[in-house]
């Protein structure tokens, strides 16, 4: 893209004016290089999205922007249901609820070393991950019901993890106003066997060394330290998120006619939020949200029983999970008015700054952790939001890389064995079950993030906290 | 070749493409790319016959919805289908799928699809007189 076509107010802040039918400007938070990469189709589908009806302030893409479908990937968006605001299934995704949580072992690097094999081979054989592959449960009626009701907490009542883990899940880990009976039964029997499985693609688990710290204070209020090793699970809703977004997708074309709403593209459709299909779908997505949260929850216990089975009495200390494809109703201040809006994050990550109530005690000084995965050959970060947040993109920052090929590309131009030798001789271990999958995931076909983190960082979304590199991986 | 199918490119996600002298045809095509998106086409044997159907009131919200059912019948059988026969009528599809369980060490699938966007959707007749079908899939 070429940054001509946008207003630069600082290094990382570049506007789009409202043409045509946009209610709002875009904002696009990134460096000059960033955009350049970018495609041009980003600020068409942020000028997209900043034509709906009830948007607020701006349409705002993140440093790892990328083209998606109706909203971009990257994309942020609060809607005011007072003013006829909408709800767009298509500004959420179809992996709701995607997310990252990470936890901490609390052990030195070296000391696991010797035994990397053995724990990357047994997190393989124990982790459900790939297409086909089957969780530890099966779950029937009442259960499902319970499970898309209370989220990760009904995953801590069924033994996978403690009421600790809960405190370090936002909305400690219960997506409220869940509506189970919004949820298709298609949606319900694609879920029948995949709770605790870690799914495809760009999913992952990793085991990460944390190589440096950027803020002192603010890693030791996570407890991070240099060398010590933590654990990264990249996963989401599975087969009942992916549903609930195909059926709602579809009953939101005829809800945007008819309730009179001009789309500049199919891939918006939308309803106004105070509709009967706005409210279903808000209930069918806090339930799929509920059900990525139990999911990660189940995920974490069997790599934790994975882990003690390797390393004898060592728990695995939740710090954090963040979700990056959601819509949530949020406290915010604008023009120094409380509101509460509807905010879409689309590939973006809530970023609450100090002191929000959202926040367990224990980081409420620091600020959320924010979570940002990278690739399997480069390196994840963790950083924390901040107070001037609230006022850039409603507090939200970046969720990962960002894609600059396409599968097809990346499985033209690299060999999945190829791949996993050349990991290896970097001191990295992967496990997969798919060399081709294995290939569409080169750390080649990804953004630079450090770049997209630099940029975060620089326009003021989140801080850089530490970094973390991958000693051994897991891919679907 | 009257019916043939490709890839197209996509950042995040895959572009599936099928023609065929029939728009029928053209969607079993669309199909057969979705699953040579998750594996090697001729690794999947045809075994079980699944039917499938749906409906629409426009050629293009017929794609997306075919394969949306298709990709959900995966998910809830986990199966693979290689051999795709479909019948379209008044704004109603029929199809038979004929495909085998998910077998991930001879499979090697490389990717789960979670569901057919409206994104670059186009269901056209070709000046040739072939239809095409296309649609991005979210994987």
């Amino acid at each position: 893209m070429d940054p001509a076509r946008l207003i630069r107010k600082s290094a990382t802040e570049w506007w789009l004016e409202p043409h045509g039918a946009m209610r709002v400007p875009g904002v696009l938070f990134a460096d000059e290089e960033l955009i350049r990469e970018m495609d041009d189709q980003v600020l068409d589908q942020m000028a997209g999205v900043a034509c709906l009806p009830g948007i607020v302030q701006a349409s705002f893409a993140m440093p790892d922007a990328h083209r998606g479908y109706g909203f971009p990937i990257g994309g942020v968006a609060a809607f005011d249901a007072d003013a006829g605001g909408v709800v767009s299934a298509g500004g959420v995704g179809f992996d709701i609820s995607c997310g990252v949580r990470t936890a901490l072992s609390k052990q030195p690097a070296d000391e696991i070393r010797p035994r990397l094999e053995r724990l990357a081979d047994l997190l393989l054989a124990r982790i459900p991950a790939g297409v086909g592959s089957r969780g530890p449960l099966r779950l029937g009626h009442g259960e499902l019901e319970a499970m898309l009701t209370d989220g990760a907490a009904w995953a801590v009542r069924r033994g996978y993890g403690t009421a600790r883990d809960l405190e370090r899940i936002e909305g400690r880990g219960i997506a409220a106003d869940a509506d189970p009976a919004q949820v298709s039964p298609q949606a319900k029997s694609r879920q029948a066997e995949e709770m605790g499985t870690l799914g495809s693609g760009n999913h992952y688990l990793e085991v990460q060394e944390i190589v440096e710290i950027y803020d002192a204070p603010l890693a030791a209020l996570y407890g991070l330290r240099v060398g010590e090793v933590a654990v990264s699970i990249h996963c989401g809703s599975r087969g009942l998120g992916h549903q609930v977004a195909t059926d709602y997708s579809r009953r939101m074309v005829a809800a945007a006619a008819r309730h009179g709403i001009a789309l500049p593209d199919r891939e918006l459709a939308c309803a106004p939020l105070r509709s009967e299909e706005g409210q279903a779908y808000l209930g069918a997505m806090n339930a799929a949200i509920n059900c990525a949260l139990a999911n990660r929850q189940i995920l974490l216990e069997l790599v934790r029983r994975a882990w003690r089975e390797v390393f004898r009495g060592v728990d695995l200390e939740l710090l954090y999970d963040v979700s990056h494809n959601t819509c949530r109703l949020e406290d915010v201040t604008q023009d120094g008015q409380p509101h509460a809006f509807y905010i879409h994050r689309k590939g973006a990550t809530r970023a609450f700054g100090p002191g929000h109530p959202d926040l367990p005690p224990e980081l409420r000084a620091a600020g959320q952790p924010v979570l940002i995965g990278g690739t399997m050959g480069t390196a994840s970060y963790i950083m924390a939001g901040t107070a001037e947040s609230a006022g850039r993109a409603w507090s939200s920052a970046c969720h990962g890389a960002g894609r600059t090929m396409s599968r097809t590309q990346a499985s033209r131009q690299w060999q999945g064995r190829a791949v996993m030798d050349d990991l290896a001789r970097h001191g990295i271990l992967i496990r997969t079950r798919s060399f081709r999958g294995l290939a569409e995931e080169a750390p080649g076909s990804y953004k630079d993030v450090d770049r997209v983190v630099a940029a975060t960082a620089a326009a003021g979304l989140a801080r850089k906290v530490a970094r973390l590199v991958p000693l051994a991986c897991v891919k679907g | 070749m009257p019916a043939t199918w490709e890839h197209f490119s996509h950042p995040a996600d895959a572009g599936v493409r099928g023609w065929g002298l029939t728009k029928a045809a053209a969607f079993a095509q669309c199909a057969l790319a979705v699953t040579a998106l998750i594996a090697d086409l001729a690794a999947v044997a045809p075994h079980l016959a699944v039917p499938l159907a749906c409906e629409a009131d426009n050629d293009e919200a017929l794609l997306v919805n075919w394969l949306s059912a298709l990709i959900c019948e995966m998910s809830v059988r986990n199966m693979l289908f290689s051999r795709f026969e479909v019948e379209i009528g008044e704004g109603r599809l029929t199809a038979t799928a004929w495909g085998e369980p998910v077998d991930p060490a001879r499979h090697q699938p490389a990717v789960e699809v979670k569901g057919a966007t409206y994104h670059e959707l186009r269901v056209a007749q070709l000046d040739d007189g072939r239809w095409l079908a296309q649609c991005v899939v979210d994987v």
